[in-house]
């Protein structure tokens, strides 16, 4: 665990003001509250881990933040003034960048195409694309991230899940995001994978971008993260620190902390030692 | 626990250069462009006044009478919808033109702004339909098709008392604008019709514009993934309904020169299964049904093997009845040539 404890060290850095700062957010759609009395801050340099089960409003939360939802209540405000997004291009052109679990990748158009939609490069009196400028770029961005994929023009969804993971954080860092919003990046991925892109999520938090990490992994979570909040049927059930909490602890909590203990009281009662014997024993 | 991640190497060893053959070969219009060969091989052995090289621009010509609107029907497929009113829709183009001229007696040029403006705003209505309802395009404008042929027939037959429009050939302005559209001049011993001038034109805008342009870009992206397209700053909305407009406008452009060739007359009935023919020319060019793939050149190319296909059949003294089985079978053809080609160029 020598990785941990190396970025445990680094976490202690000083937290500056939040670029990002919700103040008992909600939302609800007609009589459902799907979010309710969120608040949450994200500083430059810190990465903050909001964890939760399937249905806890992870995804409205983002989604709140990203601009594709409106909040309901509460506010919301960026670099200290009050916001409510009414397109995902406006919290892109407010700095926030959002790496969705479906990536926001066309497969079927190549890499460069890709890195750069919404944001392509032209140049000359009829504004023509500047393919090979855009081509280097993206062959730069993504080697200075350590990924290689060594022919561009190939479509994105022949590429690895941890690759396309990494190119759509690429695009994000590099057409200047301040925030950086990761929608699950590590669920569909192996070992390896997962790897490589919390390396990557790290070296976005060193370049000085506050990194909002949605996960409901607990051990990818505390590899790498400095604040840690907890979502339960839409509510923050935890909110800490880095210092103020165990893997553990997190991972408890993580797993429904007194629920799990209610839970081992009900199943204790099938006697999980009553199994069917093996029936070809090799030893 | 940091043991296990691997740090990756600066040149992956596990893929190589590819050659220029397999880049060729994942071209979107590779399959039809083989087909184009095939056929004209075929026909220039079977049918002997194909061979003539004065026929060759009534080829063209044939072929261009659906390439004109292949060009924006394939860059609506790319986007990924598809639109069944764009044969109806030429009709009306042509119709309006005439109708209003001849009822207000107004100049020809009039006419046609007010079809230009009526078929721009039918492709607006397809696009705003379909992004505000969210359904299908294949139901909106199957709607629209129906609404559209109706409305030809009855509003025709309102101002005529009969099925075709009344003739437009002796008021002002006509001569000019056939001049535009239904022109024709001489190239050699060649005879060369003024829309196949503006087929290929055409063509080169929007290949440009599809490939090199940032428009292009959208295009692609909408119809390969409309959502991360959206998520990624993409004006989803305005691209697809700027494509459904590009339709417009090229059914009016086709609706012109329907009106200008016949001597100024238009029937109503008209245009009814021609969406069908833009379809085929933009699927065998390479187009994926599903969207986020294909090329206009493609499109072109797939017009052109229909006109090869069209006027070979009449050169090798066949009866034409067997053309349209014939077209039929290309369609599967060259649909699971592209699907082939597609496949073994991307396991290179």
């Amino acid at each position: 665990m020598s990785t941990t404890e190396s970025f445990a060290s680094e976490a202690t850095g000083s937290p500056t003001t939040p670029i990002v700062h919700l103040e008992d957010v909600g939302k609800s759609y007609g009589n459902i509250h799907a979010l309710r009395g969120v608040s949450l801050s994200v500083r430059q340099g810190e990465i903050t881990c909001v964890l939760g089960d399937n249905g806890a409003g992870k995804s409205t939360l983002i989604k709140i933040i990203a601009g594709l939802h409106d909040y309901t209540s509460g506010t919301m405000s960026v670099n200290g003034e009050e916001r409510h997004f009414s397109s995902p291009r406006e919290s892109l052109d407010s700095g926030i960048a959002t790496v969705y679990q479906d990536l926001a990748l066309a497969p079927l158009m190549s890499v460069w195409r890709n890195f750069f939609l919404g944001n392509e490069l032209t140049k000359g009196p009829f504004r023509v694309l500047d393919s090979a400028r855009m081509k280097r770029i993206a062959h730069e961005e993504l080697t200075k991230m350590g990924i290689s994929i060594p022919n561009l023009e190939q479509p994105v969804g022949k590429l690895s899940g941890g690759q396309r993971q990494c190119v759509a954080i690429a695009r994000a860092i590099h057409f200047g995001a301040k925030v950086l919003i990761l929608d699950e990046p590590t669920a569909a991925l192996g070992v390896n994978q997962s790897g490589v892109v919390l390396k990557y999520i790290v070296k976005a938090r060193d370049a000085g971008i506050g990194v909002v990490f949605i996960t409901h992994n607990p051990h990818h979570a505390y590899l790498v993260g400095n604040h840690f909040v907890i979502l339960k049927l839409g509510r923050v059930a935890l909110d800490t620190h880095r210092s103020d909490i165990t893997l553990e602890q997190l991972t408890t909590e993580m797993a429904g902390g007194s629920e799990l203990e209610a839970l081992s009281h009900e199943l204790r009662g099938f006697d999980p030692e009553l199994v069917v014997a093996p029936q070809n024993k090799q030893d | 626990m940091a043991s296990t991640i691997a740090t990756p190497a600066d040149a992956d060893d596990r893929v190589s250069a590819r050659s220029v053959g397999a880049r060729l070969l994942s071209r979107p219009e590779i399959g039809s462009l083989v087909g184009a060969a095939v056929i004209l091989v075929f026909f220039l052995v079977t049918a002997e006044p194909f061979r003539d090289i004065n026929n060759a621009g009534t080829i063209l010509y044939q072929a261009s009478l659906i390439g004109v609107m292949a060009v924006p029907v394939s860059l609506l497929m790319i986007g990924g919808e598809f639109d069944l009113s764009a044969g109806v829709a030429v009709t009306t183009g042509g119709l309006t033109a005439g109708i209003f001229a001849y009822q207000f007696s107004v100049n020809v040029w009039v006419g046609m702004a007010v079809a230009l403006v009526l078929a721009l705003a039918i492709g607006l209505f397809n696009g705003w339909l379909l992004m505000r309802t969210g359904l299908p395009s294949f139901l909106v404008t199957l709607g629209t098709f129906f609404i559209l042929q109706g409305l030809n027939v009855a509003v025709t037959r309102l101002t005529s008392g009969a099925v075709a429009s009344n003739s437009i050939s002796d008021m002002d302005g006509f001569g000019s604008a056939r001049a535009l559209f239904a022109s024709e001049f001489k190239l050699g011993g060649l005879t060369i019709k003024i829309i196949v001038v503006w087929w290929i034109v055409f063509v080169a805008i929007a290949a440009w514009v599809l490939l090199r342009t940032k428009i292009g870009n959208w295009i692609f992206a909408v119809g390969g993934d409309a959502a991360s397209a959206r998520a990624v700053g993409v004006p989803v909305k305005k691209v697809k309904i700027g494509l459904f407009m590009t339709v417009g406008f090229f059914a009016w452009f086709t609706g012109m020169q329907l009106l200008f060739v016949q001597n100024g007359v238009v029937q109503s009935g008209e245009g009814v299964g021609k969406e069908f023919l833009y379809i085929i020319a933009a699927v065998v060019g390479g187009c994926l049904l599903t969207g986020g793939y294909g090329s206009v050149v493609g499109g072109a190319v797939g017009a052109l093997i229909f006109g090869m296909v069209q006027l070979g059949v009449v050169y090798a003294g066949w009866n034409p009845d067997w053309f349209k089985a014939f077209l039929g079978a290309m369609l599967l053809l060259a649909t699971i040539v592209n699907l082939v080609v597609k496949n073994k160029a991307d396991a290179r």
